[in-house]
């Protein structure tokens, strides 16, 4: 951007766009969405109808929770943790929802509960991780579990839900332009995006999330608020998990204990694709969004081509999972 | 009394005996052993029976997480295993004793070559140990639908499902192939200088590299050895019930095998580890999933006692948490003495 502000004499337009280097932290979101136009494009090259805008919109649509996952789990990676509970805290989320609409509560409530449990069994991983120094993938694993049984013993058959408000949200659509059409929840998710890129961007919290990231130490030594900070993702994470769940049970309208098994690791995966790096400190909460958007035209790409079978996209996933780790480890190599 | 106490192991098999006196208490005939059709029958040979598949696996994990390392590809190289072998069942002369030993054989030797490919992101590209085998964790299940098609493959082979059923010499043939994988691995790990470089790996690689331990082999030895035993589990758990399901064969195996090493008390941070405290540890998670629904808990809900365990292990090992009890216990000590 600010390479091209004031003009200078002899050089032309066309050199100075020649000559422009994207900041080297964006080189990886630009890569991913390289990668999300160039899929589509294929796309729409190869199968008749895959260019369509309203294609692009049941993207997001069909993927509106995973993104709130993995906005959430970016904030984790970003402080160079991991949450692994995020798959069953979604499932946990649609079954308190569900039960909770079956016992009567008003859907407002219900709503509210489930966002404070997500909130609070991410508090409790991050004060366990912070405070007794277990490691993150030990103590999420421990909340995979915990969630998981909770959501057992909640119940173990699958639970509908039938209440007006919920099924309102689920179904109503919102018209756009050109006779598109969207929902709801797509809104909730890129509203989520906004807000998590403003805060990594232009808050002291978000800030402190990448100096972690950096080197733990320094933070702790520049007098920056490690602790709050730290607890702080993982709460993030949780109630990400928890809005995710609340979405997943919008979309499926039921609560369901085998719901979202292993969907941490396309959170996971999303977040890697995005661009950010594991070991923490770089990336964008867009590239996680984009990463999210890869993954589901893998998704359109195997149902649109009809013959590929649907495990190749588990099989392209983790390619690209490989693809792009190899890539950060061979930049981080040669910038050390 | 105090050098007992002290023993790393004294607190996982006290846990063990706590769960194998609360069985009791619950059904008084948990103890039973009998003899039927020439073998032995009851609630503790069933136990042991099933704690095969996920001793086999917490085994290489045990010598993987020594390196300082972790392989969550576990699970899905299990899946693999199965399904290669159960296809190359129904692919041939299905029920011939020949058939079955070749698709075991053909199995491990996949096995073998996904342990290669861990071990050469983890060993020679450098990537950290839970990102590299997280490729395979996402994509092994892909290639295990891929290998059956996408079918429940079911076998009929007798031999094949012996590895799991069977007896020999009144004993079942899971929990011996289990032992004596665990008898081998203590014997080359203990017996030889293979355990102490892997513990001189895991506490500080760059000063073992310097000391003239070549990391990178022993890196690459324990993940094709986590691999084999994840193979030898998965046949298992499909000769259990002759058929192979790649989406749910071995789901969540690399945490319960994470989670009786954790029990067994080698630490993730890498380092020493304790084969005999993996061993309680994988009998303790199976008598745990067999104490849940003896007491009357719905036995899916035996995740929430796994987290609680997690958590408990994880806080006594803790210094933290340690250093918080060592500050408190004292205390009341002093307060007597003031009051006196």
């Amino acid at each position: 951007m600010s390479t091209a502000t004031v003009p200078v004499a002899g050089v032309s337009a066309w050199d100075r766009v020649r000559g422009f280097r994207p900041p080297s932290r964006y080189l990886p979101v630009l890569a991913t969405f390289a990668l999300f136009v160039g899929l589509f494009g294929v796309g729409g090259l190869r199968y008749e109808g895959f260019a369509d805008p309203q294609v692009f919109l049941s993207l997001l649509l069909d993927n509106a929770f995973l993104i709130v996952l993995a906005v959430g789990m970016t904030f984790v990676i970003l402080t160079g943790g991991i949450d692994l509970s995020v798959g069953s805290v979604v499932a946990l989320s649609t079954m308190i929802a569900a039960k909770t609409l079956d016992m009567g509560w008003s859907p407002y409530l219900a709503m509210a509960s489930v966002l404070v449990v997500g909130a609070v069994l991410g508090t409790l991983m991050g004060l366990l991780i912070h405070y007794f120094d277990i490691q993150p993938f030990v103590a999420t694993l421990a909340g995979m579990f915990l969630a998981r049984g909770l959501t057992y013993l909640i119940s173990v058959e699958s639970i509908s839900i039938s209440d007006s408000t919920f099924s309102q949200v689920a179904f109503s659509t919102i018209t756009l332009p050109g006779g598109y059409y969207t929902t709801w929840t797509v809104v909730v998710a890129l509203v989520a995006v906004a807000v998590a890129a403003y805060v990594l961007a232009r808050t002291r919290f978000g800030r402190t999330v990448y100096a972690i990231g950096g080197s733990e130490s320094s933070a702790m030594l520049m007098g920056l608020r490690v602790a709050a900070v730290k607890v702080g993702v993982y709460t993030i994470s949780g109630f990400c998990a928890a809005l995710g769940g609340l979405l997943f049970a919008f979309y499926t309208l039921s609560g369901n204990s085998l719901h979202a098994v292993g969907m941490e690791l396309d959170a996971i995966a999303a977040v890697v694709i995005g661009g950010t790096l594991l070991t923490g400190g770089r990336g964008l909460v867009v590239g996680s969004m984009l990463g999210v958007l890869v993954l589901g035209t893998i998704q359109t790409f195997i149902s649109f081509d009809g013959t590929l079978s649907s495990w190749w996209t588990r099989i392209t996933i983790g390619l690209l999972v490989l693809v792009f780790v190899v890539i950060q480890r061979v930049m981080t190599r040669r910038q050390s | 009394m105090r050098k007992v106490l002290a023993h790393q192991l004294v607190w996982p098999v006290l846990a063990l005996v706590v769960l194998l006196v609360i069985n009791v208490v619950a059904t008084p005939s948990f103890f039973d052993v009998r003899m039927q059709d020439g073998h032995l029958f009851g609630s503790l040979v069933d136990v042991l029976r099933n704690s095969a598949p996920v001793l086999l696996v917490a085994l290489g994990m045990t010598l993987v997480i020594a390196t300082r390392g972790i392989d969550l590809s576990v699970g899905a190289i299990a899946a693999i295993a199965g399904a290669v072998a159960c296809t190359y069942i129904v692919g041939s002369d299905e029920g011939a004793a020949g058939t079955a030993i070749v698709a075991s054989t053909t199995a491990l030797g996949v096995c073998v070559l996904l342990g290669l490919w861990n071990g050469f992101l983890v060993a020679v590209l450098g990537i950290q140990p839970i990102i590299a085998t997280l490729v395979l964790m996402v994509a092994g299940r892909g290639l295990a639908m891929l290998v059956t098609d996408g079918q429940i493959t079911t076998v009929n082979n007798e031999l094949f499902s012996d590895l799991a059923s069977g007896f020999v010499l009144t004993l079942p043939v899971a929990m011996l192939v289990a032992l004596l994988v665990f008898g081998l691995t203590a014997l080359v790990t203990r017996r030889t200088a293979l355990g102490m470089l892997i513990e001189a790996v895991g506490i500080n690689p760059e000063a073992s590299r310097l000391a003239g331990v070549r990391a990178c082999t022993i890196i690459w030895t324990v993940y094709v050895f986590a691999a084999l035993c994840a193979g030898l589990a998965g046949l298992i758990i499909a000769a259990n019930t002759n058929s192979v399901n790649a989406n749910s064969l071995g789901l969540w195996i690399e945490l319960d095998a994470i989670l009786a090493v954790v029990i067994g008390g080698t630490s993730l941070a890498g380092g020493r580890f304790s084969l005999t405290g993996t061993l309680v540890g994988a009998l303790f998670i199976t008598t745990l999933e067999k104490t849940i629904p003896n007491i009357g808990i719905p036995s899916e809900a035996n995740y929430l006692f796994k987290a609680v365990v997690v958590v408990a292990v994880c806080l006594v090992q803790s210094p933290q948490a340690r250093a918080a009890l060592r500050v408190r216990r004292p205390a009341p000590l002093v307060a007597k003495a003031a009051v006196s």
